[in-house]
């Protein structure tokens, strides 16, 4: 392949997969809008079943895309040049996901430092809090809102900080089995890795706990509980889905390891897996922080 | 995840040097493409068909508007026309033409094979025509589709909106992911893709402008995803991100959509300027005045974008170092903008000028777009601000912004480029007639909504005093000569498409690029070894 003067960039034929996503985000789309604009119709069930297909849909999907990557690669398709525009690709795509959570903590910050004091009068407000809210106490965490629902603040000790433990470790472990796959040692990138899945399926079960002891009767922090228990549960909600796909694509890997693939140079998938899993991990640090902590 | 013989996908050895047209037939080829040239095509022709879609759209509102009084349709359809109307212009007519000149273009600009990512290019494409289906479908519900403003300004958008709007959340979702995969690709096909020899600094304009577009998408986007987000949940799911009772706010929805709200702008004017700095060199057979400044200044311009987005709210209320912070901030933009408008200037200075139709919408950008941009700067100043918010006078600014600035730049990209994707000339007295009755019709569309604005007429009502009723019927007529005007475009480029003069390599003598080293029409496939750049 190194024998002309540059090496060729591959350039797949036609492909059917994406048509097929396509597809399946339509099916997504309008299955999750059906189901949501009637939710209070017990005797809407259409919308759930189309949401289900999309979903089915797209998994084939990325089975049968992948399997074409997978394929291409493990074949010596791909140039130096691909495994770049491949790294650059999900660096970006990362930076994205960045960006979206920054929305939500965006609103975290401009609840609890505008829009809760100006509630209670900051500023310029004082004939807001004296004549809309006048029961109203500015607090953080927001345990009672100003039309009066109340709820618990979720503390950080407990459940919380053994997850950021969890999750801590996971990114350690998740680098030692990188280190493990450059320096050819399998056996010990199969332990790592799977020590990695490990903690992330413990992570997710732990948040589980804690969502189910937040919705028990002592608490009463649900979602719809004012700001905090909106903040709350939309960016652990928002981390916790991005923990499960990062578990999954881990899981794949350890799949492929098992498999015998990747190697101490040709390993994009497994690099990919671990940058998000690491991005996952810097989130978590900051929703710990200004979440729980601060 | 096993690694059988995939018998679905024709293998293709590219490493063996051979030329390939593997063109599938029928619609099978525009289904499963990956050809950067098939995927641009798609997204010129939807954008088209989008941009007429969004004009009959306008044109129910001019209609309603030709005189006061209601006549033709309920208050109600007016708000879910303008309100579709304007996120079918944004999301569905100037982005994906962008996007399609983008396809078409980079590759073969900065000399590769194809865009880095040709699967998820399809992919990208390919959900755009799906979301825009779900955001049309919500015409025919029940409730109607989205009345809020294509702003979906909360609480519009969330309590008092009406039942489409976990249709409109998806679609906008579906429209988002379709942006991001394509400003992955652009970015990644720019960073990696060059031929050798290609420097930063040696990249045509228009690849840097598409550069810095494609990181002003793949920030705001997301954010935008947020902000639909928040919206879902609020309305169905009772959550309280924009309602005082629950400790949320209001504005604060506002200070979240312009985040996103602003750059978007940018993403819409940027090319813009890319196109232009590539046909004004042409006609006036000169080289582009200050390059380098120009991609400063496109780099300037990017990053205000991101410190300027409270200047749409300044009758909202802020804290009064926010009014002013936000007011000088987006003054300052008027510098690098006006470098540019000065580099073209200084371009065409002393250029042997010739006035074909790509040059002719050229110069009507230059001229027109700085309208738009002195109305901006208007705009910009918080005192008369709060005279000028939510009248015509913004929507004669932000018009003369996209339609003189953002269409116009892409008709005059269409007409430069349309010899090398055809391989035939367009018509040049149906183009000149196209011009020439654009410009017209759009001045007189945009021109007196100024004053209309300034005399007090609020934007987005579907009945107004009698004291605006002689403007308004100008407006109406002009609109209405505006949208036949396109239908001119429409004939020539199929016109084009199917026949006429045979184009050489090269048609325009002052054109420069690797575009024009190539045959016209393009070949399939073009570049499969990098060409050299000294």
């Amino acid at each position: 392949m190194t024998t002309k003067e540059y090496e060729s960039y591959y350039v797949p034929a036609q492909s059917k997969w994406p048509i097929i996503g396509a597809i399946a985000l339509f099916l997504i789309a309008v299955g999750a809008g059906n189901y949501v604009a009637n939710l209070n119709d017990p005797e809407s069930v259409g919308g759930g079943w189309i949401l289900l297909a999309g979903i089915a849909l797209i998994i084939y999907m990325m089975f049968g895309w992948f399997n074409n990557v997978i394929t291409e690669s493990m074949s010596g398709k791909y140039s130096h040049q691909m495994d770049n525009s491949f790294r650059q690709g999900m660096s970006w795509f990362i930076f994205s996901e960045v960006m979206f959570f920054a929305a939500f903590f965006g609103a975290l910050l401009y609840a609890r430092t505008f829009s809760v004091p100006w509630l209670d009068g900051a500023g310029n407000n004082a004939a807001t809090a004296a004549i809309l809210w006048p029961d109203f106490t500015a607090t953080w965490p927001l345990i009672k809102t100003p039309d009066g629902t109340e709820t618990t603040a979720m503390g950080w000790y407990g459940l919380p900080l053994i997850n950021t433990i969890l999750l801590l470790t996971s990114s350690i472990t998740a680098h030692f089995a990188h280190v493990a796959l450059e320096q050819e040692k399998r056996g010990l990138l199969k332990f790592w890795l799977g020590l990695t899945v490990v903690l992330g399926i413990t992570f997710l079960y732990c948040q589980g706990l804690e969502y189910a002891h937040g919705y028990a009767d002592e608490m009463k922090l649900y979602l719809d509980s004012g700001i905090y228990g909106n903040t709350f549960y939309m960016l652990t909600g928002f981390h916790g889905m991005h923990v499960t796909l990062g578990t999954i694509m881990l899981l794949v890997m350890f799949i492929r390891v098992l498999k015998g693939h990747f190697t101490p140079k040709n390993h994009f998938a497994f690099q990919a897996a671990s940058w998000y899993w690491h991005f996952v991990d810097v989130v978590w640090v900051i929703l710990f922080v200004f979440v729980y902590i601060v | 995840m096993t690694t059988d013989a995939i018998n679905d996908q024709p293998e293709h050895d590219s490493h063996d040097g051979e030329h390939h047209d593997h063109k599938m037939t029928g619609l099978k080829r525009w289904l499963y493409t990956t050809n950067h040239k098939d995927i641009g095509s798609m997204y010129l022709w939807f954008s088209f068909i989008m941009f007429l879609t969004g004009g009959v759209m306008a044109l129910v509102i001019r209609a309603e508007l030709f005189q006061p009084g209601l006549q033709i349709i309920e208050p109600d359809f007016f708000n879910q026309m303008t309100t579709v109307h304007g996120l079918i212009m944004v999301f569905g007519a100037i982005m994906p033409a962008f996007t399609g000149l983008a396809n078409w273009m980079l590759p073969m600009m900065v000399g590769a094979p194809d865009m880095a990512l040709p699967r998820l290019n399809n992919w990208s494409f390919w959900i755009l025509p799906f979301a825009f289906a779900i955001l049309l479908s919500s015409f025919f519900m029940e409730s109607g589709a989205p009345n809020f403003g294509w702003t979906f300004y909360a609480p519009l958008s969330t309590t008092y909106s009406n039942g489409s709007t976990a249709f409109f959340v998806f679609a906008v979702h579906i429209m988002g992911i379709s942006s991001i995969m394509g400003a992955i690709n652009i970015v990644v096909t720019i960073m990696n893709m060059r031929a050798p020899g290609m420097t930063y600094m040696k990249m045509p304009l228009f690849v840097w402008t598409f550069f810095i577009t494609a990181y002003l998408l793949i920030a705001v986007m997301p954010v935008l995803a947020g902000t639909v987000t928040m919206v879902l949940t609020d309305t169905y799911f009772g959550t309280s991100f924009f309602d005082a009772a629950g400790g949320g706010d209001p504005v604060m929805f506002q200070h979240i959509f312009w985040f996103f709200g602003h750059p978007e702008v940018y993403i819409m004017i940027l090319p813009a300027f890319g196109i232009v700095s590539t046909t004004i060199p042409a006609f006036s057979r000169k080289k582009l005045f200050g390059y380098s400044s120009m991609v400063y200044a496109t780099a300037s311009i990017a990053f205000l974008s991101f410190i300027v987005w409270a200047h749409h709210m300044f009758t909202t209320g802020m804290p009064l170092f926010g009014e002013l912070f936000f007011m000088y901030c987006t003054m300052l933009i008027a510098v690098p903008t006006g470098v540019k408008v000065f580099n073209w200037a200084a371009t065409m200075w002393r250029g042997s000028i010739s006035f074909e139709t790509p040059m002719l919408f050229s110069i009507a950008f230059v001229i027109l777009f700085t309208i738009g941009g002195f109305s901006g700067l208007m705009l910009a100043m918080t005192p008369v601000d709060f005279q000028y918010h939510d009248t015509y006078f913004v929507v004669a600014h932000f018009h003369y912004v996209l339609v003189t600035g953002a269409l116009f730049s892409i008709f005059a990209g269409a007409y430069y480029w349309l010899p090398k994707w055809t391989g035939y000339m367009y018509n040049d007295t149906l183009s000149k007639w196209h011009f020439w009755c654009s410009l017209i019709s759009v001045n007189l569309l945009f021109f007196p909504m100024h004053f209309l604005g300034l005399a007090g007429m609020p934007r987005r009502i579907p009945d107004y005093a009698l004291q605006f009723a002689d403007f308004n019927k100008w407006v109406s007529i002009g609109g209405f000569a505006f949208g036949l005007s396109q239908l001119i475009f429409l004939v020539l480029v199929i016109k084009c498409v199917k026949g006429g003069e045979k184009a050489p390599a090269k048609p325009w003598d002052g054109a420069e690029g690797l575009e024009w080293t190539v045959p016209s029409p393009a070949p399939y496939h073009t570049f499969e070894t990098p060409p050299k750049i000294d």
